[in-house]
């Protein structure tokens, strides 16, 4: 059982980590706050793919001659890609918030939909005059 | 002692996570979310994984807080407090969540030496390193050479990326000095 456990700890804390970060993007209405989530999302996926790539006994894929037992470097490389992908696709985002806040003054997606709300209400009543 | 330490990092992890969602204050959550990053590297070098830590800490840990810290500056320190309790998200995160748990029964066990990932190309990739590229940090030679184009195509995404947070905060100041003013900003 403990044997059982070991072996799937760190996919399992990291699949707990996934949804805590998840549940922010989903149920946060704050823009920044959901960003905030997708990184703690983002950054469990690197330690599972990590975790994936770990061999007991291995050490860093770095040549010496002396010890031959790697870790996987493959999802190194991957995740090394990812991680600054991510950095692009947060300061994107980011500069998307700085823009709904300089368009309607806030950046709770709850506000934004009454603004947009009372907007397109204000459309059809000048339309109708 | 590999595996304690694993263990108490992760487990450090999932309390920053938890005080994330839990708390209100904008700032304390930026600064929480560059400790995370932070806790997470530790881990990184912990599973062998050098190259990918100084990267999180440096890039995830670093540059993120920092943009966060300017979003903030510009925005607001605090989030609204939602008074209903909605159950939607909680049911799609918990049903999320159990499907990828029984995802992970056929895994392979952590540490496995002899996972399916281990036995396919990786074994010529460390063989080709030590004696075609003769450079002594295999994900040196993986990420430059064998996955170049990975990289090349990184590049584009990281310029796409720039180029769309020009066009974003850049063209405003544009059209406000073309209108003379400032948009007025709309309160709720």
């Amino acid at each position: 059982m403990l044997e059982l456990f070991l072996a799937k700890y760190n996919y399992w804390i990291v699949i707990l980590l996934m949804m805590i970060g998840l549940y922010v993007v989903v149920a946060r209405g704050n823009l920044v706050k959901k960003i905030i989530g997708l990184n703690v999302f983002q950054t469990s996926v690197f330690v599972m793919y990590i975790s994936l790539g770990k061999v007991a006994g291995g050490t860093a894929p770095v040549l010496t001659g002396k010890n031959e037992l790697f870790s996987n470097p493959l999802p190194h490389v991957l995740i090394l890609t990812a991680i600054v992908v991510g950095v692009a696709t947060t300061a994107l985002g980011l500069a998307i918030v700085v823009r709904v806040r300089e368009a309607y003054g806030t950046i709770e997606d709850d506000e934004i939909e009454e603004i947009e709300r009372q907007d397109m209400a204000g459309d059809l009543e000048g339309r109708r005059r | 002692m590999e595996l304690l330490i694993n263990t108490v990092l992760l487990g450090l992890l999932g309390i920053t996570a938890i005080a994330i969602l839990m708390t209100r204050h904008l700032f304390v959550a930026t600064m929480l979310s560059g400790g995370y990053s932070l806790t997470s590297a530790a881990l990184l070098v912990s599973l062998d994984a050098v190259d990918v830590a100084f990267t999180e800490a440096a890039v995830g840990a670093g540059v993120s807080t920092v943009l966060m810290l300017g979003t903030l500056t510009l925005t607001r320190r605090r989030e609204k407090v939602q008074k209903e309790f909605r159950w939607s998200p909680l049911l799609v995160v918990t049903v999320t969540g159990a499907l990828l748990i029984y995802g992970t029964v056929d895994m392979p066990a952590f540490g496995d030496p002899n996972a399916p990932a281990l036995l396919h190309i990786v074994p010529e990739y460390i063989a080709g390193t030590r004696d075609d590229i003769q450079i002594p940090n295999i994900v040196t030679a993986i990420l430059a050479s064998y996955r170049g184009y990975d990289t090349l195509g990184e590049t584009a995404v990281i310029f796409t990326a720039g180029v769309g947070v020009l066009l974003l905060l850049g063209r405003r100041r544009e059209e406000d000095e073309e209108a003379g003013t400032r948009r007025p900003e709309r309160d709720a």
